[in-house]
């Protein structure tokens, strides 16, 4: 009988060649674990993010369902897809990284339409190397014993895992798997993904204070505006208004609270851009 | 009524310290912060505070929190003057009571200290020479390039 099938994001990295946090890095307004998530949910039974034991109270990935990495010493992919496997015995894995920005559902339906229970696993080929993509893959049931006697012989590298299994490859899918780790790869994957990313203008009002006030000649302005985050929203205004303070000079509120340059806009809210303070 | 304020009108300590009376409380400190008549060598006529009160009330109130908190004190308040201002006026109020005095003196610091650093209130100086400037605001933006990091003291 064919194992039902559960979904994985995976989001325990170190994120140490990108310098920041993978999982929180964001596409038109919307971090890649929630991305990945939403794009998981409907296509499996449940879904799980996968994390480190002491990531479980982020503020990220505290609002998704956790597995923590269960095996001790041992870290990376391997890990938390091994966690999955040994936390539910009777199910399936379909394991997707948290950094995929060209994911798509296709490449997922594709995937679980091929699957072929009865190997350890099914998973794409690169299109780089044509080596398996171990971190867009399902894993069967069978596969725990077998990763857990990888890990247990001192290895951790999931892709050799698939290599020495018996697996189902798939044909690459163009670029669907290309992942981001560095802050170049991040800005080149947002200008592919612009397009499809683009928020539609809706309405915000921005408020001025000092010398931002002086500078645009008014206390408040209502905008209509695509810019996703304060960040796009500020650059738009002060080539509009000739600021003469540069972003890492202000800070940032939306609805009268400090706010992320990245955070998501949406209609309806107010910005106040911060010049440096002189209280007192 | 908040433990965070802002008024545009003279503030008037007296009033302000008997809010915080208290028959626990066997000490109070306070500090009072006044506009004087030159900042980095400009001789200052007078001068103006903005506020963006929404959030700075919020701002304030965790501050004060914090420090009631941190030092155990029993009552504190501070409030901030937006307007135009002259020499001599009392541009910040800071007022703390506590059962002694070492918590008082801390906590009235910190208050000081951290409303300055963190709560959106701007200073705009009018000097005798006839010029005027945001205080912090005019040398960012001059070395709006640089790509150090201001410290918003």
């Amino acid at each position: 009988m064919t194992a039902p099938l559960h979904g994985l994001v995976l989001a325990g990295g170190r994120s140490t060649r990108m310098g920041r946090d993978k999982a929180a890095l964001e596409y038109g307004g919307q971090s890649q674990l929630q991305r990945a998530f939403a794009l998981l949910q409907p296509l499996v039974t449940r879904s799980f993010v996968s994390v480190r034991a002491e990531q479980r109270d982020d503020p990220l990935r505290q609002a998704f369902p956790q597995i923590a990495d269960a095996a001790p010493g041992v870290e990376g992919p391997a890990a938390g897809i091994l966690s999955a496997l040994q936390a539910f015995p009777q199910a399936a894995w379909l394991v997707v990284a948290c950094d995929l920005p060209f994911l798509d559902a296709s490449t997922l339906q594709f995937l679980i339409a091929r699957r072929d229970p009865a190997r350890l696993a099914t998973a794409y080929r690169s299109s780089r190397d044509g080596l398996p993509e171990p971190l867009c893959a399902i894993y069967e049931p069978a596969a725990a014993s077998a990763l857990q006697a990888f890990l247990d012989g001192g290895r951790n590298c999931p892709r050799k895992f698939l290599l020495q299994s018996a697996v189902l490859l798939l044909e690459p899918r163009a670029e669907a798997l290309d992942n981001v780790n560095t802050p170049d790869e991040l800005d080149a994957a947002r200008s592919r993904l612009g397009a499809a990313l683009a928020v539609a203008p809706r309405a915000l009002n921005v408020q001025y204070f000092a010398l931002l006030r002086e500078q645009a000649g008014r206390r408040e302005e209502a905008v209509t505006s695509a810019a996703a985050t304060p960040r796009e929203l500020f650059a738009e205004l002060a080539a509009r208004h000739a600021f003469t303070l540069a972003p890492e000079h202000l800070k940032v509120a939306v609805n009268s609270e400090f706010a992320e340059w990245s955070r998501p806009l949406q209609a309806g809210d107010q910005v106040v851009f911060i010049p440096p303070v002189a209280g007192g | 009524m908040s433990s965070f304020r802002f008024i545009a009108t003279p503030i008037d300590g007296s009033e302000l310290r008997a809010e915080l009376l208290d028959p626990h409380c066997g000490g109070f400190t306070c500090f009072e912060g006044w506009v004087r008549n030159h900042n980095e060598g400009q001789e200052v006529r007078h001068l103006e505070y903005e506020a963006f009160e929404a959030l700075g009330v919020r701002e304030g109130e965790r501050i004060v929190a914090e420090a009631c908190q941190r030092f155990g004190v029993t009552q504190a308040l501070c409030v901030h003057r937006v307007g135009d201002l002259q020499l001599g006026d009392i541009a910040v109020w800071v007022g703390v009571a506590a059962a002694h005095r070492d918590e008082a003196f801390k906590a009235c610091r910190f208050i000081i200290d951290e409303v300055k650093h963190r709560v959106p209130i701007w200073k705009k100086e009018h000097y005798v020479s006839g010029d005027s400037g945001w205080v912090n605001c005019e040398r960012c933006a001059t070395h709006a390039h640089d790509h150090d990091h201001h410290s918003h003291a």
